[in-house]
């Protein structure tokens, strides 16, 4: 079985100790997905599956057979931003831009996660049906993507804008 | 990574099958174990996927709660039954980790995973006895600020990276297995073992035995539990100490505690001297002091980690006297 690659099907690496983020560098030159640490410790690697944010260094691609992943590439185009792309490059979210994709898939995953109620370290109600979008939310959140540039600031800003107003 | 063959298990028989290989391993999302293959200390011959097996959390007969052994971490902390009946699980999930993990971390994998004790990732450089038995372990006279002060040996001072497990702990959990004799029932707080002379032998799971699911038993007053946990920085670290607890008070006396600590030791540390110490009393501080003093008189530090004695005291009673306070 396949695994579908921003909307193009491809074939699991025949050498299933491949993680899914080298096939999507090495193999299929998408390089908007990042190695940062390789160990699980940073987010750069970040991408969407079946719309689930997870990361692709730790995951072995052939576990991914049938399944849909989205990366940077299937997001935007230089010439077609999307919004939280367009609020990254308004509000500073970014110095090197090493993080970034995984910043970006990130905080979409992310969002869907808030409106689907779920929890998080610093939600004060497990009860509550319902989860404002706080910047103590969004903090918490994001907290799997690091930035070594510091520039967690406007990457808050960014995804607080793009994303005004949702909540569960 | 050492080269090793990828099996898929469709349904449980075929996985205990393809596990029974002695130089088989289970995998779950991998968040652990690709990690620990990429730095050759796990070097499995043949990957059993087992991620397609039961991943339902279903109300129990009794009352409880049974959660499929491949259910995601999110997938229980989000789940409307436990957030309502066992909040102390869903607190301890989202305190660890990221979403991206625990998006991919399956339960028992949670509850497999290994120690994150430096010197036992340190393959180049560092001797130990989890990863080498019979080498000697270099975080016992090393740098053993993030190690154990309960439960450790000579052989080992490495501590359970989980706060799920330390939930479940106190929760009474019960971890349903199946191997090639057929399938057994533990309790969670049977599960572990401490290290002993064999640091690498981490549980009472027989070769190629399978976890299958997870059971709650019922515990009306674990809707009123919580997890505290303390790390090095706000979010995304390991606890160095963490507490899970659910307490029933009536007329001011405490009916009934439930009380696990994280971070601590080999595994996660289900406080039954205090639990004992805290029956009956009256549910305000100096009971709570009384009963973490009753509990950490064991408590053994290293050079560096004496601050955790003192740090899990201070966790308890903030803990509890959050759960018995008004807010309650």
């Amino acid at each position: 079985m396949p695994i579908t690659i921003n909307g193009r099907e491809v074939a699991a690496p025949a050498d299933p100790r491949v993680s899914l983020l080298d096939l999507l560098r090495e193999d299929l030159h998408l390089p908007g997905t990042k190695k940062g640490c390789n160990q699980g410790a940073c987010g750069a690697c970040t991408v969407l599956v079946d719309g689930e944010r997870i990361l692709s260094c730790l995951a072995l691609a052939v576990q991914f057979e049938g399944r849909s992943v989205t990366t940077i590439e299937g997001i935007g185009t230089p010439g077609a931003l999307h919004p939280l792309q367009q609020a990254f490059v308004k509000h500073d979210g970014f110095q090197c831009g090493y993080c970034t994709p995984g910043q970006i898939c990130s905080a979409i995953a992310m969002v869907e996660e808030v409106r689907r109620g779920v929890p998080s370290h610093v939600t004060g109600d497990l009860g509550a049906e319902t989860i404002a979008l706080s910047r103590d939310e969004l903090r918490e959140r994001m907290s799997g993507n690091l930035c070594r540039c510091g520039a967690h600031n406007g990457i808050v800003d960014a995804i607080e804008h793009a994303f005004a107003g949702v909540s569960a | 990574m050492t080269p090793f063959r990828f099996e898929r298990a469709g349904y449980v028989a075929e996985a205990v099958r393809a596990g029974a290989l002695p130089s088989a391993k289970f995998l779950g999302g991998g968040t652990n174990l690709v990690d620990l293959m990429r730095e050759t200390i796990e070097r499995p011959e043949v990957l059993v996927d087992v991620t397609a097996l039961d991943r339902e959390i279903v109300a129990s007969e009794n009352g409880g709660l049974r959660i499929g052994a491949a259910a995601r971490n999110t997938a229980v902390a989000e789940h409307r039954l436990v957030r309502d009946g066992y909040p102390v699980l869903t607190r301890a999930i989202v305190a660890g980790a990221s979403a991206q993990i625990r998006n991919m971390a399956t339960v028992a994998g949670n509850l497999l995973q290994r120690t994150r004790c430096t010197y036992f990732y340190d393959t180049e450089g560092s001797r130990c006895n989890k990863r080498e038995p019979g080498q000697g372990c270099d975080a016992l006279g090393g740098f053993n600020r993030i190690h154990a002060i309960l439960g450790a040996s000579e052989a080992c001072v490495a501590t359970h990276p989980s706060d799920m497990a330390v939930a479940l702990a106190a929760l009474d959990a019960v971890v349903h297995l199946r191997g090639a004799s057929g399938e057994r029932s533990v309790p969670l707080t049977e599960f572990y073992r401490l290290p002993g002379d064999s640091p690498d032998i981490e549980t009472v799971l027989a070769p190629g035995e399978l976890i299958i699911a997870i059971e709650l038993p019922p515990l009306p007053f674990a809707a009123h539990s919580t997890y505290r946990k303390v790390r090095d920085r706000a979010s995304y670290a390991f606890a160095l100490v963490s507490v899970a607890a659910a307490i029933e008070v009536e007329d001011a006396r405490i009916k009934d505690v439930r009380l696990a600590f994280g971070g601590v030791s080999h595994k996660p540390w289900r406080a039954f001297a205090a639990e004992a110490a805290l029956r009956g009393k009256p549910a305000n501080e100096a009971s709570f002091a009384a009963a973490i003093d009753a509990e950490l008189a064991e408590a053994r530090p290293l050079k560096d980690n004496g601050f955790k004695i003192e740090l899990a005291r201070r966790v308890t009673i903030a803990t509890l006297t959050e759960l018995t306070g008004e807010r309650a």
